[in-house]
């Protein structure tokens, strides 16, 4: 069992938690993920590692209530336990000085951005970061990404913080200004990781994203996690989750994730009983 | 004396094709002793040279014959950790039962069959296994894989007077006992009791644990102080075919598809969280074990029609023929000599079918089979929501990968020689990690010799110390 340590609302749905687990807490890096379950009758869902504190043993997630699972988990409290939680697993963030970094996280993707910015910035970096959300309230982690960023930019959708519009929107402005970007690195809604590997593709500027494809085991055992990259099958779980933006086959990735849609429509309307349409 | 074996009582094809209960519902007491008493006890005993781990038929038979069910169980349980599960699932056609004498006339006597039904009386009357674990630890070793490879090497140190930790990445130790054979066949809940025996015996089975992750190979012997490692890390690396649609959505590998239910309990959705999507129609790709329990759980699961689609003829089929007549009576459909060249998705992403062309047997190849070649222009469309390829499994790499020194084949598999010992020192590896996708028995067989070695290879290093 993994006691819950923390509990904290960081925007409405998203929640933080810090939950004791030692030897993750010990082993982790920045850009992998665990695999929790609730119950003896839950399923088994992929979180990736906000952050960790080896001393005291802990692990951060920060997730956002969208179905069956998640919303089980945030009705949980400081003090309840999970029933299982393995990891560190996916292989760890590529982390060098490479020079200019930008950091780009879309929604709850500012979450696993975090760590990998700081990674960054200690690797000596400097690190340029853009978060965005679709307003002010479901913005995340300013304050920390703040702290891990030479320069940190904001736009939200209706422009009730920082700047009105996209992530690619200063991304597109850097490069025509010419800028030297040596890295980029977007996490987020599938759309908006393919917007951003559009954007630098024709400047060739070295771009990286995590992908989040419905998992099972994220040991490479039943290859639901397969996604196509440079035409070629790759495991998401053991084989990322991070990948070359440009050589993903992002539409493949969409129609997989709307895969159990309809299941967790019933899930949610007690099988199917009620018309909220949801 | 009776020239064939006494009928397996079984649920009824109509009725088991639409529920997950077991299928072979076992021996009564009765109906044992009269299979025992078919045992002409030979002084030779053939039967014994088709078992992988060296069980004593003919006596634990006389002992069934005699009614001492008891002494039945515990001398199958000096060799065998698992006698329900294997007494289920092995393929005693081709081991004990195919040297059998009493098959050169009529049908061997039904081994399995009397070994499951010792097992399950043991279970049901509560009988405790006899637990007599030297007092004196010998050593610590850590096993890799809770499956049978794993589960078997485990007891057979802890017997020994060794402290085994057993580490397993999922959440329930049992491998492909509890994620890839179905209920219906291996009622989960007897795994388990056999695992709990064995937690008897003092083995700590951790799980959540992935080795290469959690710990390394080296960190396990040179940090936590393990004498010796075994490895038996299974072969559970879905392979695809590389056509086209096969990452449409309703694609899935046998290991997807079959852990959703088996390990997942897909089957009681929504009361668990797991979903599993099948069509109303369903194509499977293989013709082994894994694609008969692939057809079978489909319609299980509701599907109206279930296809096997395999390249070759029925003759080929590497499933077991009793799985292959279960499918049969059940009304799973097959299409032979038809291989998929590709999968078609509709404007949504989902399957909407699966194109096949057929096929006819050339010239023999490397592996002695009539190889199939395709009939130019016979492609059809067989209209299916969901397909599940179960073409076979590789190696897992995530141990391999971060075990520098430790050899391995063109293929992935560790290289192990028949005592399990690696190319690295203390490092031993067994069971399908080594041989590619095999059996129980042989898995388990492999774990029996790699814990006879292991124990010598600590004994004499310590004594060298
Ligand atoms: C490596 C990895 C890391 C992840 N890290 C985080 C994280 O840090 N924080 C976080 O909030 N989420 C993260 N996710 C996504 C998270 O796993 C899913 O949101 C979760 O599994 C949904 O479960 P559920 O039962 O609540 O929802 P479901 O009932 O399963 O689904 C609800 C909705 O979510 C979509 N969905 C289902 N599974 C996924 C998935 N794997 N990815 C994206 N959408 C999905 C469905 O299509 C559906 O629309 C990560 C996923 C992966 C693969
Ligand atoms: C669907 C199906 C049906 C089958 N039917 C039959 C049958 O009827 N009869 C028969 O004899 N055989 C059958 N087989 C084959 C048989 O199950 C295998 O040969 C046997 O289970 C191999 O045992 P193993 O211990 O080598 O590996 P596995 O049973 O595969 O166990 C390996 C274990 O190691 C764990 N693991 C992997 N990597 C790591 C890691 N890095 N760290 C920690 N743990 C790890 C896995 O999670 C797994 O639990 C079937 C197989 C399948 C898939
Ligand atoms: S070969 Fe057959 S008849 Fe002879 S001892 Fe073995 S089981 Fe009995
Ligand atoms: S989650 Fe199963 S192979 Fe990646």
């Amino acid at each position: 069992m993994y006691n819950i340590v923390k509990k904290e609302v960081l925007s409405p749905g998203v929640l933080l938690f810090d939950v004791a687990a030692p030897l993750i807490a010990k082993k982790c890096q920045p850009g992998q993920f665990v695999i929790l379950r609730i119950d003896e009758d839950g399923e088994r869902i992929p979180l990736t590692i906000a952050d960790f504190d080896r001393e005291a043993g802990t692990i951060t997630l920060i997730f956002q209530e969208v179905g069956h699972t998640t919303r089980q988990l945030g009705a949980l409290n400081k003090g309840d336990a999970l029933l299982d939680l393995v990891g560190p697993l996916g292989k760890a963030t590529h982390i060098d000085n490479f020079g200019t970094v930008i950091c780009i996280g879309g929604g709850i993707g500012v979450a696993p951005v975090y760590p990998i910015a700081r990674a960054y910035k200690q690797a000596g970096n400097k690190v340029i970061s853009i978060i965005g959300a679709r307003n002010a309230d479901l913005l995340i982690l300013e304050k920390e990404m703040a702290a891990v960023s030479d320069e940190l930019i904001i736009t939200t959708d209706d422009g009730s913080k920082g700047r009105k519009g996209l992530v690619i929107h200063p991304l597109q402005e850097m490069i025509d200004a010419g800028m030297k970007i040596d890295t980029v690195m977007a996490i987020g809604p599938v759309i908006m990781m393919r917007s951003v590997a559009d954007v630098t593709r024709p400047h060739n500027i070295h771009t990286i994203v995590s992908l989040n494809p419905i998992m099972v085991d994220g040991t490479g055992m039943c290859g639901g996690c397969r996604v196509s990259v440079g035409n070629k099958n790759k495991f998401a779980c053991v084989d990322g989750p991070e990948f070359d933006a440009h050589q993903v086959d992002f539409n493949g990735l969409m129609a997989r994730q709307r895969m159990y849609q309809e299941h967790e429509k019933m899930e949610r309307c007690g099988g199917g009983s009620c018309k909220c349409n949801k | 004396m009776q020239q064939v074996k006494h009928k397996m009582p079984e649920q009824a094809a109509d009725q088991r094709r639409r529920n997950f209960n077991e299928v072979a519902l076992g021996y009564e007491a009765e109906t044992a002793k009269a299979e025992a008493a078919r045992c002409l006890q030979c002084k030779t005993a053939p039967c014994r040279q088709g078992c992988p781990v060296e069980i004593d038929i003919p006596k634990f038979i006389k002992n069934i014959k005699e009614g001492d069910f008891d002494a039945a169980i515990d001398e199958i349980k000096t060799k065998n950790n698992l006698p329900a599960v294997c007494g289920r699932v092995c393929p005693q056609e081709d081991q004990c039962e195919k040297y059998c004498i009493m098959g050169k006339k009529g049908e061997p006597v039904g081994i399995g069959r009397l070994e499951r039904f010792a097992a399950d009386y043991a279970m049901a009357t509560g009988r405790e296994d006899k637990v007599d674990v030297p007092a004196e630890v010998l050593g610590k070793v850590a096993v890799i894989g809770a499956g049978p490879a794993g589960l078997t090497t485990a007891g057979d140190l802890a017997r020994l007077g060794y402290k085994v930790t057993v580490f397993e990445a999922l959440h329930a130790p049992g491998g492909v006992l509890m994620y890839g054979i179905p209920e219906f066949r291996l009622p989960k809940a007897i795994v388990q009791r056999e695992i709990a025996a064995l937690r008897k015996l003092g083995v700590d089975i951790q799980v959540n644990a992935v080795i290469g992750k959690s710990y390394t190979i080296d960190e396990l012997l040179n940090e936590e102080g393990y004498d010796a490692v075994f490895i038996g890390t299974g072969a559970g690396l879905p392979h695809f075919m590389d056509i086209p649609g096969e990452n449409l959505n309703g694609v899935y590998s046998a290991n997807e598809f079959l852990t959703r239910v088996n390990l997942m309990k897909a089957y009681k959705f929504p009361q668990t969280g797991t979903p599993v999507r099948v069509g109303r129609r369903v194509a499977v790709v293989g013709a082994g074990n894994v694609a008969m329990d692939s057809a079978r759980t489909a319609l299980r699961l509701g599907a109206e029609k279930v296809y096997i689609v395999y390249r070759r003829s029925e003759e080929e089929m590497p499933a077991r023929h009793e799985e292959l007549e279960h499918a049969k009576e059940e009304g799973v459909e097959f299409r032979l000599l038809t291989a998929p060249v590709q999968v078609l998705g509709d404007d949504k992403g989902w399957v909407k079918g699966i194109e096949c062309i057929k096929m006819e047997l050339g010239e023999p190849d490397e592996s002695g089979r009539r190889k199939p070649v395709p009939v130019e222009g016979s492609n059809y469309v067989l209209d299916v929501e969901t397909v599940v390829m179960a073409i076979g499994q590789g190696p897992n790499p995530l141990v391999q990968d971060t075990t520098p020194g430790l050899a391995v084949n063109k293929r992935g598999n560790i290289m192990a020689d028949e005592t399990g010992a690696t190319s690295k020192d203390a490092v031993f590896a067994g069971g399908d990690i080594v041989t590619g996708a095999a059996t129980v028995i042989l898995a388990m067989g492999a774990g029996k010799k790699a814990s006879a070695k292991i124990h010598e290879y600590v004994q004499n290093k310590k004594a060298a110390r």
